[in-house]
């Protein structure tokens, strides 16, 4: 099964797209494993998402660390630190 | 009363405040945000994760409700492109007793802005824009209040 990946704010502007299907990173994968997986891609991938200190995750719509593992998750969010209110 | 809304349309706040002053707690408290047009700001666009925002929100609210003795809780969060003088953001808390109202009121405007997935990008008038970034101050009000949902 595949997994989701969306993107939010410039992260999404830099990738180009808002949301792909990826192939499920290996057994033991965190978000940030998937982060380098995807920023080596290069282009605007490894513009927006080469720096992870300016990024944070959602994992099935909660906010996680990025060393969180990715396990079955359905659907890993990817964007910079939220500025509503 | 527990009630949020995620939502384009603006809001009418004497309507929000009316409904929290019905619950017949005596204490109301509100904050309105406002889209501030400093510095040749023509509109804020703002951005959102469908899927997780009504739930978010939801789970702040619950973590007020659980820290407070209220009788009411509103929030509404608006999305889309906002030109300066819009409403964006509407927080209004009731209860019986005014310390734990004006806190809580305080306390999910802090969170909503840095626990909630909204992201604003500003548009200028000589067509410059530019995504606005997180506060490290903002970051760290919300964590005075402890761990984060």
């Amino acid at each position: 099964m595949g997994l989701t990946v969306v993107y939010f704010a410039w992260v999404r502007e830099g990738v180009g797209r808002d949301e792909e299907q990826v192939e499920r990173p290996a057994a033991g994968a965190t978000v940030a494993d998937l982060i380098a997986m995807l920023a080596a891609r290069g282009g605007g991938y490894a513009e927006a998402l080469g720096d992870p200190a300016r990024l944070r995750a959602a994992i099935d719509q909660h906010f996680v660390p990025l060393d969180t593992a990715i396990g079955n998750a359905r659907e890993v969010a990817i964007f910079p630190p939220v500025t509503g209110g | 009363m527990r009630r949020v809304s995620i939502q384009a349309e603006d809001f009418d706040v004497a309507a929000e405040l009316a409904a929290l002053e019905a619950l017949g707690g005596g204490g109301v408290a509100s904050f309105t945000g406002v889209v501030r047009g400093e510095g040749g700001l023509i509109a804020l666009e703002l951005e959102q994760y469908p899927a997780m925002t009504q739930a978010q929100v939801e789970r702040i609210v619950e973590e007020a409700w659980g820290r407070w003795p209220l009788l009411g809780v509103s929030v509404i969060h608006r999305f889309g492109r906002l030109e300066p003088g819009a409403r964006i953001v509407f927080v209004g808390t009731a209860s019986r007793h005014r310390t734990a109202a004006l806190e809580s009121c305080a306390f999910l405007i802090d969170w909503l802005k840095s626990q909630a997935p909204f992201w604003k990008k500003e548009y200028f008038g000589d067509g410059a824009t530019a995504w606005v970034e997180a506060r490290a101050e903002d970051e760290a009000r919300a964590r005075g209040w402890g761990d984060v949902c």
